[in-house]
């Protein structure tokens, strides 16, 4: 499991784990007395002096590494931190820092949007996948492949999903995929930095925001040269070729290149060898202050209005020509690093809470499906009025047992937020905090973090002692 | 639900079973399995992409995605994985790992089950609320305890060591081994253990001899529990190990930082952590099931 070494499931294990054998059917004759206990056979002293030989070395370990240290830890949080580590004064201090200073408020605030937003998610999908995947036949393939990240250490998943979101250097899947669909709806090519090259830049009025529209006119028969400069000639982007002179057809036709060749050499205006086409720039001819027909620069430079066979026109380059082509998301800003972190959350235990709930939708008794579907239910309503509320008991574990999880989420914020550079910081989590603070030694600080912990969790514990009541009756 | 093998029973309830109803129920069996194999690939994606990663050329990250090995396959090479099983660093904090997870997995199964035999099967005053202790603890972060034990180790004279790595991870596996193991053993026959007291067998010999071989189910799910928590754990050992202690996780860890140009060791090294434990998953699989639902549905 990805978390911090710790059962995380926690409640999910509540109750007892094995069809228990009620031990009054082996003993009837003492279920008056005491139906649950084993028979005392030894005389009381002994057994009690056996027992604790049974639990000696546990009981050293929880209480020395787990019993001492909550107490520790809650008296430590009632003082404040000095340089190097030493506690100065008593009181409250450290509580109102984790609500007051910047960088454990913005983990608390990422620590609630982790709550409302992945133990939802997490129990939502499992319940869809366990109840579609009771549908085909290669089930038990799809839960195993769904259940396998919970395997995966959080350092494996945050690299993965590090190589996910990346932006820098090379592009990761994520942008890959959001800028290919992008450019499914949308064709536009944008060219940067590039302008009107210098000897043709007084025929022109605009800018690169706007768009260049030219001052003279232009009629079929003379091919129309705009030549921009500008383009990255050393890395060039891909699929660039050299521009060639402009056919002279029967419309409007000319051409759009960046007027400079790598090693230079070439004349201003004029087409020389090496200089690239800028394939995709869009063209407008305007006449008389509108847009009368719109053509796309090709692969060797030219553009062509086959339609416009007479009269002069201007031609316009528009602001989109200019645009810095989408990029996609920056997936691990500041804005969606949490949502992005939450994602690969996902990842890792949707498959947890879809293997809980398939088990416990076998459990249901056929007989109620089959009788509700007798009845004319549709598959859609056996599911509401049915299924979910019989699983409501499972339901309410595997949310439980995300809640648990989710307030001590750290392995997986602490890598990703680390290769994210600067915005890491805004991933922060308060175990992430916690960490930190230990490692400034603001012991007080830290401490206050984990007692917060604490009691955040204080319900999914009396929770846990209720249920676990319940299931020894 | 599933007894009918069509899928039919998806889209329609049992009693529209005209023609025009079953085209629909084949159409909406078909979109089903397309949706669960794209979320079967979708799930199996980010793991790939690693793999792929990890097989590629120095210096090719930078120029691209790692689905630029189909157009380029030259791009794949071994030298990744020869280079990270010649970091010393990386080799020896694979070591650590083993040496932290073995102990620290067997020492819970042995404590826990100690403990969780006596709950189960041995009579002594306030055992119920002691167990239901033991139930709270369940859920305590092992946050609250970092800096406390780090203290209590600087006392004993063992921080930074293997050995306090361990104990951390026993102390903190244990609410939960015993708690399995308990209840695993309490359904044990009575008849059993009593044919067993009554032959003369002593407790250490009952424990041993009969409980543990007995409850070998709940013990392999513990293990394998505990076995995946302690080898993927990064907060303990950052925290308690000295820089020679570290597992894999932490030296890994470490590299995060500078991303891009450590992805050469990055991915093949999270990648080479993850193969163990995938191969003790898929191998228990079942054991690890039956540890998860045990309880959370009756």
């Amino acid at each position: 499991m990805t978390e911090t070494g710790e059962p995380a499931l926690a409640t999910a294990a509540a109750g007892s784990p094995v069809p228990v054998a009620d031990p009054a059917r082996h003993q009837p004759e003492k279920t008056t007395k005491r139906p649950k206990r084993p028979k005392r056979d030894r005389p009381p002293g002994e057994r009690s002096w056996l027992a604790g030989v049974f639990l000696f070395p546990a009981v050293v370990l929880l209480a020395g590494v787990v019993l001492y240290p909550l107490i520790y830890s809650i008296v430590r949080s009632l003082f404040t931190d000095k340089p190097g580590g030493g506690s100065g004064s008593f009181g409250l201090h450290n509580y109102k820092t984790i609500f007051t200073d910047h960088s454990t408020l913005v983990a608390v605030k990422n620590n609630i949007i982790w709550l409302v937003a992945a133990p939802t998610l997490v129990t939502i999908l499992g319940l869809v996948f366990a109840v579609l995947s009771e549908h085909v036949r290669w089930a038990t393939v799809f839960k195993t492949v769904l259940f396998v990240p919970m395997a995966i250490s959080g350092l494996a998943v945050g690299v993965t999903f590090a190589l996910i979101y990346a932006d820098q250097p090379s592009r990761g899947l994520a942008n890959t995929v959001t800028v290919g669909i992008h450019d499914l709806f949308s064709s536009q090519t944008g060219y940067p930095n590039l302008h009107i090259a210098t000897a043709e830049a007084a025929n022109y009025t605009g800018n690169p925001s706007t768009g260049f529209t030219s001052k003279k006119t232009f009629s079929p028969g003379s091919p129309a040269l705009v030549p921009l400069v500008g383009l990255d000639i050393v890395h060039p982007p891909s699929g660039l070729t050299q521009a060639k002179q402009p056919a002279n057809g029967p419309g409007l036709s000319g051409a759009v290149w960046n007027d400079f060749a790598l090693g230079g050499g070439g004349k201003p205006g004029r087409i020389d060898p090496k200089e690239l086409a800028l394939k995709g720039v869009k063209v407008q001819a305007v006449r008389n202050g509108s847009v009368v027909a719109t053509a796309t620069v090709d692969q060797n430079g030219d553009f062509d209005f086959p339609s416009l066979t007479s009269g002069s026109y201007q031609l316009q380059l528009p602001g989109s020509d200019f645009q810095k082509p989408f990029g996609g998301f920056s997936w691990l800003g500041p804005n969606l690093i949490t949502p992005a972190i939450i994602a690969s959350y996902l990842w890792i235990f949707s498959g947890f809470a879809m293997v809980l709930l398939a088990a416990g939708m076998a459990a249901i008794p056929r007989d109620a499906l089959e009788a509700a579907r007798i009845d004319g239910a549709t598959e859609w309503q056996v599911f509401r009025k049915v299924t979910v509320p019989l699983l409501a008991p499972v339901l309410t574990v595997v949310f439980v047992t995300m809640i648990i999880n989710v307030i001590k989420v750290f392995d997986v914020v602490y890598i990703i937020s680390q290769t994210a550079g600067q915005s890491g910081k805004d991933a922060n989590v308060l175990a992430v905090d916690l960490y930190t603070d230990y490692g400034t030694q603001q012991y007080g600080l830290a401490s206050a973090i984990g007692v917060v912990l604490v009691l955040v969790l204080l319900p999914a514990m009396a929770l846990n002692i209720r249920r676990f009541r319940r299931g020894e009756q | 639900m599933t007894t009918t093998t069509s899928g039919s029973d998806l889209v329609t309830g049992a009693i529209n079973r005209g023609l025009a109803a079953r085209i629909a129920a084949r159409a909406g069996g078909g979109v089903l399995r397309i949706f669960l194999i794209v979320v079967a690939l979708l799930w199996l994606l980010p793991t790939f992409g690693l793999l792929v990663e990890s097989l590629r050329n120095s210096g090719t990250y930078t120029s691209g995605g790692w689905w630029d090995v189909f157009s380029h396959p030259a791009q794949l090479t071994w030298s990744n994985y020869s280079q990270l099983f010649a970091n010393h660093a990386i080799t020896s904090s694979f070591w650590n790992t083993v040496k932290i997870t073995v102990p620290a997995t067997f020492f819970v199964i042995l404590i826990g089950a100690a403990a969780g035999y006596a709950f189960a099967w041995i009579e002594f005053p306030g055992r119920d609320w002691y167990f239901l202790i033991v139930v709270g603890l369940l859920v305590i972060p092992l946050q609250i305890a970092l800096i406390p034990v780090v203290k209590l180790y600087n006392w004993l004279g063992i921080s930074g060591s293997l050995l306090s790595v361990i104990i951390f991870h026993v102390a903190f596996g244990l609410p939960f081994a015993i708690f399995l193991l308990r209840n695993y053993f309490a359904g044990i026959p009575r008849d059993l253990m009593e044919a067993a007291r009554l032959d003369g067998a002593r407790e250490g010999r009952i424990f041993f001899k009969v409980v543990l071989p007995l409850g070998l189910p709940a013990v392999a799910s513990l293990a394998i529990f505990q076995f995946l928590w302690v080898w993927n754990d990064l907060l303990v050992a950052l925290v308690f190990a000295s820089p020679t202690n570290q597992p894999l996780t932490v030296e890994l860890a470490e590299q995060t930082r500078q991303f891009g140009s450590s992805i050469d060791i990055l991915a093949p090294g999270a990648f080479f952590s993850l193969v163990i434990p995938l191969i003790v998953f898929l191998a228990f699989q079942r054991f690890f099931v039956q540890g998860v639902t045990a309880g959370s549905v009756k």
